[in-house]
């Protein structure tokens, strides 16, 4: 499969992630490349083969449903970019 | 000291010949005066050694001390550490100072181990040859011109540099054992779960896994022991004992059954590689051991399968990268999306970049059956071939890594070639097995890795057929001339 740049540039809109308009063919060039080679998948027939999402195929553990962690905000929000009484702060969102 | 294996230096302070404090200077120096030259550290934590290590005398006076009380060692920049900068390799937590310590760091400085500092690494661990850092790449100590491999590349220089006796590592496809390879030590990707992830920065979480890197399978021994076990915080964590690795390394290896993959030995092997390695399987027969040939068919399919999970996982993980909470912020956002993308985009390098977009691909509405669903089948197969072959034999051999370090440079524009460099490393993180590399020699003047693959939690066997082989020859001894 191949990508072209609108395609890189909407997947890059999906990951939210900016990417330079002069480097957007090296990158359809790079991710076409990584898709073919993942496309050697295909050949081989997988019908009927349980998908194996985790090596040691364990179950979730349960833990009792009590207060494990002490209340560390002021020490987590120490290293954030911006804060105010508690609160982390982005642009306004609503006008 | 320096040319002192983690062994021989815990023996030394127990024996009282030097004090950890003595230790640790000797160390810092020099990493003062090599680190320049080989990039292995970014952050070096001299003053808190210092303390720590003056801590593990009185330790020792106490009569507390444990194996690794007093040793220097150096953690991976993914681990997590309490009040030092914790970056990844990555802009985006250049300015990160974690706020707790991982699991692995928590428990190797409850064994008394000393921090010299934290080491270079591919960002975020995507990488084979250490050149995604955001910090710069790293050089082999045995060719400044060659790559240390990746993406725990820091650590295995160091190292082999004798910067630092022992490090930690994380391998996810293959960056414990690769770089362990190129630069001529030992280093042990455990089984999945067998240490904890808690704390370690995550790049795909099914397949990431924390261990070892040491001069010798003895040294890996006893930082294993102290860095695995059961965590609760860590919801993939396995419960179940740890075995005294130390006290099982010597015993003899008559009638073990090592299996030698066809798939291994074939097309893409360098030669000279190939004939280091074989050497080291005629030792092997030497030593008692019985070879047999096996196939694990599906071998070919494991890195098409790795680059849709890994970066399927990756898209996810990174995810939590949105300058808002920790991590780069652009300057003078206009708006909420604004915000996130450019603070990704400023934040992240080309690589990571890649393997978030492809993966954002794999997972889109669509795809999801046709990428992730089949990658996730193969990945079933994939694990089937070693079970097969578990059946058969006790561990299986082959090269660590197809060539010996290539140099700086050469790979970097072709993401392909470079992924190709972890061809039989990867189907082991898929399957999520224990894998180990060991030095065995040299083709053209760089060392040559060799691999053994156990069964689930085989971590002691693979310990024990290491440490055999080193008892009986010393290519895990050598040192590049510049720094020995």
């Amino acid at each position: 499969m191949s990508l072209g740049p609108a395609e890189v540039a909407k997947i890059a809109h999906l990951a939210r992630l900016a990417i330079r308009d002069e480097d957007v063919p090296a990158h359809a060039r790079n991710l076409s490349a990584i898709l073919e080679l993942v496309a050697q998948m295909n050949a081989t027939n997988t019908a009927g083969v349980a998908p194996m999402a985790h090596p040691l195929d364990m179950a979730q553990r349960l833990r009792p449903d009590a207060v494990a962690e002490p209340d560390q905000r002021a020490c987590f929000q120490a290293i954030a970019p911006q804060i105010e009484a508690g609160l982390y702060l982005v642009p306004k969102v609503i006008e | 000291m320096h040319e002192k294996t983690i062994a021989q230096l815990s023996a030394g302070l127990a024996a009282g010949e030097f004090s950890s404090e003595e230790l640790t200077r000797a160390f810092l120096e020099r990493i003062a005066r090599f680190n320049p030259r080989l990039n292995a550290f970014i952050t070096v934590t001299a003053e808190t050694a210092l303390v720590r290590a003056r801590a593990a005398d009185q330790r020792r006076q106490r009569g507390e001390a444990g194996p690794l009380t007093g040793v220097p060692i150096a953690h991976k920049d993914i681990f997590c550490t309490e009040g030092v900068r914790t970056s990844c390799g990555s802009r985006m937590l250049d300015r990160f100072t974690a706020p707790y310590d991982a699991t692995v760091v928590e428990k190797l400085n409850a064994a008394g181990a000393v921090m010299l500092g934290k080491t270079n690494m591919d960002e975020f661990a995507m990488g084979s040859s250490n050149e995604t850092s955001f910090y710069g790449p790293v050089r082999n100590p045995w060719d400044l011109e060659a790559v240390p491999g990746g993406s725990s590349g820091g650590s295995a220089a160091a190292v082999v540099g004798r910067l630092a006796p022992g490090a930690t590592g994380t391998d996810t496809g293959g960056s414990i054992r690769q770089p362990a390879a190129l630069c001529g030590i030992t280093g042990l990707k455990p089984t999945y779960g067998r240490v904890s992830r808690w704390g370690m920065i995550a790049y795909a979480s099914s397949l990431d896994q924390g261990g070892p890197m040491a001069r010798s399978a003895e040294d890996c021994a006893l930082l294993l022991g102290a860095m695995a076990g059961f965590d609760p915080r860590d919801s993939t964590s396995a419960d179940r004992p740890v075995p005294d690795y130390a006290a099982l390394l010597d015993r003899p290896l008559d009638g073990l059954k090592i299996g030698l993959p066809k798939e291994y030995f074939g097309e893409g092997l360098d030669g000279a590689v190939a004939q280091v390695v074989e050497e080291a399987i005629t030792e092997y027969r030497k030593l008692g051991a019985e070879t047999v040939e096996i196939s694990l068919p599906n071998s070919r399919l494991a890195i098409p399968a790795y680059y849709v999970i890994a970066p399927a996982e990756c898209s996810s993980n990174l995810a939590r990268f949105d300058g808002v909470r920790y991590g780069h912020r652009c300057e003078n956002p206009k708006d909420l999306l604004d915000l996130y993308t450019r603070s990704r985009g400023e934040g992240f390098g080309a690589e990571v970049t890649r393997r978030i977009l492809v993966g954002t691909f794999a997972l889109s509405a669509g795809y999801y059956d046709a990428y992730y669903l089949k990658a996730q089948q193969i990945r079933r197969l994939i694990s089937d071939d070693f079970q097969r072959a578990f059946q058969q034999v006790d561990v299986i051999a082959g090269p660590t890594s197809p060539t010996v370090a290539f140099k700086l440079g050469e790979k970097v524009d072709d993401p392909i070639t470079m992924y190709l460099s972890d061809i039989y490393t990867i189907a082991v993180n898929l399957a999520g097995l224990p894998g180990l590399s060991l030095p065995v020699g040299f083709a053209t003047g760089l060392p040559v890795g060799l691999q053994l693959i156990g069964d689930y939690f085989a971590e002691d066997r693979l310990l024990n057929v290491a440490h055999r082989y080193q008892q009986a020859t010393d290519w895990h001894l050598r040192a590049p001339a510049a720094f020995a």
